[in-house]
């Protein structure tokens, strides 16, 4: 019998529409998987195993009654901790969300109960996503399923690792500087980061308002379009929702054909602080595009040199204004300091004190100062200057191609602990990836084979402009089946075995 | 510390008052300015609330197009410029009552900008420059419990009702003003008033002071006379009645020429006004140092009215007040004196709406600016926080003039309604007010008066006609003021004549 934990969604929801397998049959394949296999990968930080197999049940009883579904209907997934679920504890990896439990659903969650898919848990991630490794989770870190003693990226590293673990076959992420990519590019699994707009917020636990968008976290580039084209739509609860037409993404996945796409390779982004074996393979990668019939150049976005340090300075002076709300009045975590009536302030104080690790309270100091009187037009007002400065450059650079390719991360999976004591060396590792947030521009990232110095995944990512997400799919489709043939098979399958500890 | 406070006219002498008035409005739109909760008042605490006006983890606003349109209208109202993109920008501090710990509220790009209203004092008129109108949304309630002063400090516990936190505001800010000498104070106080007239006009809120629709924030400095040089400014906060609008103004004046004279300088911090004593007391001290971070609210996008929308608006404005004004001034046929006391009063929409009612405009006044007058001022309160309605003072004119009770007696139906007896025919009935037409009775009081006073008596048959009103006074006295006065003069001199 096949494991049904290894089909791809496509694969699984095509043998649940033939009515091969039940929706609770997969269901509860992957609730058995995650019980094998989560106590080493520590990719979920909560399973809602009987919500789950409810909602997989009713799936399958629609489908007897002969309803017409959606075409993921059935297909688990697992949800990144930072979007609320209904009834389901949601803690951002955060203690001080700790226990609490949603009493509303993200539109997102909305989204995915509507088409039928059934929630397997929360995934882990870093403290309010905020992090590049997940080793900034309240809740301890998730190991990457290629070598428990490594990263699996950061913040999603819980919804990459529990794709790349087989203990979902798809997820939800969120992606304010990298955090759906990366992770994908690390544990050799697929990442989008659509249009700023293209999913609604509404329900996604903020860390930087105008950088967050939720993505899909899967295997395949066709998954990743079909979990696209279920979670996108314009809506009236979120006022910076995208209204109009949406690109059909599944259709440009399914067509997969670059020749005559024009792509530009970007030079800041793939020289210096890259490893060599990472290099190797976008080499690699673009040579395979060329060979299909791609138009390759290189392009120049100079202001990609200062993404960072603007990404530094946006990100937490939202971040510090986003999370203000978390002072135990109303909801979470409540420490009342010792004394005869502590005010509400002290209250206030020692519950984010405790509640909140080292790298949140670093980024809400960081954006504090940043937006302080006096250092606003500094810090602030030239940080938005270089996010025009950088949509103009990347203007440009749409005019003389449809898409831009770089390395996704510079390095492959480091070790956990590696980078903890050094937050500007983890911050770079976003250093390829921050910039299509900083303009809002959708992104994508697969796996493009292994780093001959560590035999470890690698990604490639494409960028589009805003809107053109499906040139992403297109291009990025066309590259994983040139992939597979080079590689004789899914980069995926190269991953070793993980013991069952069950 | 223990302040002296200079005599108001002595300050005046030596020092001219800066103001600057903040007024926010609480607009009446049916739903709050970020989300779909009711805004309707007095609902049991925290029943009119969801996700976004609680902050929850991971809620997002969306802007009311309604309070949009009431922001434009009011900036139009007030000859503003609308401005063509505005934002909502964050003020960020922390407070249990506001559940974001940031007020979504604007800064360098309000709504509405460089506008004016006139306003009237003693048939003078002043124009009032206002700098801006903005949008913003209001806090929870915080209730604190425990402790003497009702305040945060000394408090065992607080309780927060978030039903008000998001509730649309508007808050108006002026351009300096300065009127030397004491108008300056009058001024501050008509400006509240006409503002209250003018955006009740425009139908967008209730517009109540004593519930706190309308609350005004009073700025005030001094610059000693001749000088250029502006002094520091405290800031009284939610004074909560014209009345009180008009005695900071004093208090302020007296109390900073006191610091000023002692050679102290005038702290900037905010002020609580105290109905009471009509005194101010230190509430929060502010500093230049008091950073809200305000940057823009990227949860939502730019606020952009087209041109099309606001000239459309512009078209649904009521007349200008001072146009009105002479309009119902003609219509009621009213003196400059009537009209200005009128005004002056607070008593302009409270006079219409009686007029509305169905009672003539002089009687109107009369009871506005007269009986009604006198009670606020004895509670101290403003007029329209008396606990009767422009319909009710139609009803007890209306009972006048169908002869039921005398002016004397109406009196004691405004008792009767403003002690909450109910209705004034309830009030009439459950004292006993009617007047006594039955001829039998009065006959008999009259004999008895006669009887009792032989030498008025004597004077009247003599044809000293003026002495009536001493028998008349006898008989309403008899009958406890129940009787047409009118009808026993007649009866009088009938048995007399």
């Amino acid at each position: 019998m096949t494991d049904l934990t290894r089909l791809s969604a496509a694969d699984l929801a095509a043998r649940l529409a033939s009515g091969d397998v039940t929706s609770v049959e997969a269901t509860q394949a992957h609730l058995d998987r995650i019980a094998a296999v989560d106590g080493a990968v520590n990719a979920f930080l909560h399973v809602d195993a009987e919500g789950a197999l409810a909602q997989a049940a009713d799936v399958d009883a629609r489908r007897a009654a002969g309803e017409t579904l959606g075409e993921l209907a059935g297909v688990p997934i697992a949800v990144k901790d930072v979007i609320t679920t209904r009834g389901v504890p949601t803690t951002a990896g955060s203690k001080i969300l700790e226990g609490w439990i949603p009493p509303y659903d993200a539109t997102v969650t909305e989204r995915l109960k509507a088409a039928g898919l059934p929630i397997l848990g929360k995934t882990n991630m870093d403290e309010f996503a905020m992090g590049s490794s997940t080793e900034h989770s309240a809740y301890g870190p998730t190991h990457n399923p290629w070598d428990l003693d490594r990263i699996p990226g950061g913040s999603g590293g819980g919804s990459a690792a529990a794709v790349a673990a087989f203990e979902a076959p798809l997820a939800v992420g969120t992606d304010t500087g990298g955090s759906i990519r990366q992770p994908g590019a690390v544990t050799g699994t697929v990442g989008v980061k659509p249009t700023y707009g293209a999913i609604s917020r509404y329900g996604l636990i903020a860390m930087a308002s105008s950088l967050d968008q939720a993505g899909p976290v899967t295997r395949t580039v066709l998954d990743a379009a079909l979990l696209h084209g279920v979670m996108a739509g314009h809506d009236p609860r979120d006022s910076t929702s995208i209204s109009g037409e949406y690109p059909d993404v599944v259709a440009a996945a399914r067509r997969a054909d670059v020749d005559g796409l024009r792509i530009g390779v970007v030079t800041e982004l793939g020289g210096e602080g890259f490893q060599p074996g990472v290099r190797a393979r976008f080499e690699e990668s673009v040579e395979l595009l060329t060979k299909a019939g791609a138009d390759v150049v290189e392009v120049s976005l100079p202001s990609v040199k200062q993404a960072l340090a603007a990404y530094y300075l946006v990100m937490p002076s939202e971040a510090s204004s986003n999370l203000a709300r978390f002072d135990a009045m109303r909801y979470g975590l409540r420490v009342t300091p010792d004394g005869a009536t502590p005010s509400a302030e002290a209250v206030m104080a020692a519950t984010r004190d405790a509640g909140f690790g080292d790298e949140v309270k670093r980024r809400i100091i960081l954006g504090t100062y940043a937006l302080s009187s006096g250092y606003y037009d500094a810090y602030y007002g030239s940080a938005q200057k270089v996010r025009t400065l950088l949509a103009r450059d990347f203007a440009a650079a749409f005019e003389q191609v449809d898409v831009l390719a770089s390395p996704t991360s510079p390095t492959t999976a480091y070790k956990l602990g590696e980078k903890l004591d050094d937050p500007l060396a983890m911050y770079l590792g976003d250093v390829a990836t921050i910039p299509a947030n900083l303009v809002g521009i959708p992104g994508i990232s697969i796996p493009n084979g292994l780093a001959d110095e560590d035999g470890l995944p690698s990604g490639f990512q494409l960028l589009a402009p805003a809107h053109a997400d499906d040139r992403l799919y297109n291009a990025a489709a066309t590259l994983e089946r040139l992939l597979e043939q080079h590689w004789g098979g899914p980069i995926l399958a190269k991953a070793p075995e993980l013991e069952a500890t069950r | 510390m223990t302040e002296t406070l200079v005599p108001l006219d002595e300050a005046l002498d030596r020092y001219d008052p800066v103001m600057g008035l903040e007024v926010h409005v609480e607009l009446n739109t049916a739903t709050k300015m970020f989300c779909g909760c009711s805004t309707t008042f007095g609902a049991p605490p925290n029943t009119q609330v969801c996700p976004v006006c609680l902050a929850l983890p991971g809620a997002l606003p969306v802007v009311n197009e309604k309070a949009v349109e009431s922001a434009i209208r009011i900036g139009l109202a007030l000859n503003c410029e609308i401005a063509e993109l505005s934002r909502f920008a964050r003020k960020n501090y922390f407070y249990p009552d506001m559940p974001k710990n940031f007020q979504t509220s604007q800064y360098d790009e309000p709504i509405a900008f460089d506008g004016y209203l006139d306003i009237e004092v003693d048939g003078e008129t002043y124009r009032i420059e206002i700098e801006r109108a903005h949008m913003e949304e209001d806090t929870g309630k915080a209730t604190h419990v425990g402790g003497s002063t009702g305040r945060i400090h000394g408090a065992d516990h607080s309780l927060i009702d978030y039903n008000r936190a998001g509730i649309p505001l508007i808050e108006i800010v002026t351009r300096t003003i300065e009127v030397p000498g004491e108008k300056a104070a009058a001024v501050a106080r008509a400006y509240v008033s006409t503002l209250r007239d003018l955006v009740g006009g425009l139908g967008v809120s209730d517009v109540r002071m004593d519930q706190g629709s309308l609350r005004a924030d009073v700025n005030l400095s001094l610059k000693p006379k001749g000088s250029d040089v502006l002094g520091t400014r405290s800031e009284t906060k939610n004074v909560n009645s014209f009345r009180s609008v008009e005695r900071a103004v004093k208090f302020e004046i007296t109390r900073h020429a006191g610091i000023l004279d002692a050679g102290g300088s005038v702290l900037q911090e905010t002020r609580h006004f105290h109905e009471d004593t009509g005194t101010t007391s230190s509430g929060r001290e502010k500093s230049d140092a008091d950073d809200y971070r305000y940057f823009p609210e990227p949860d939502l996008a730019p606020v952009a009215p087209s041109r099309e929308w606001v000239e459309e608006l512009r078209t649904t404005l009521p007349e200008p007040p001072a146009v009105r004004r002479a309009r119902l001034q003609g219509e009621w046929g009213f003196s400059d004196l009537d009209m200005r006391d009128t005004v002056g009063a607070g008593a302009l929409e409270l006079v219409v709406a009686t007029i509305e009612a169905g009672t003539t405009p002089q009687a109107a006044k009369k009871w506005w600016l007269g009986e009604l007058a006198r009670r606020a001022n004895e509670t101290g309160v403003d007029l329209d926080a008396l606990p009767i309605t422009p319909q009710v003072v139609a009803q007890i004119q209306g009972l006048i003039d169908a002869g039921r009770v005398n002016d004397k007696l109406a009196r004691q139906v405004f008792d009767g309604v403003l002690a909450g007896e109910g209705t004034p025919d309830e009030v009439v009935a459950g004292r006993g007010l009617e007047v006594v037409s039955d001829e039998g009775a009065l006959g008999a009081a009259v004999d008895q008066a006669i009887a009792d006073n032989p030498d008025v008596a004597q004077k009247i048959r003599d044809g000293k006609v003026a002495a009536a009103g001493a028998l008349i006074g006898a008989v309403m006295k008899q009958m406890r003021g129940q009787a047409d006065a009118a009808r026993v003069r007649e009866l009088v001199l009938e048995k007399l004549g």
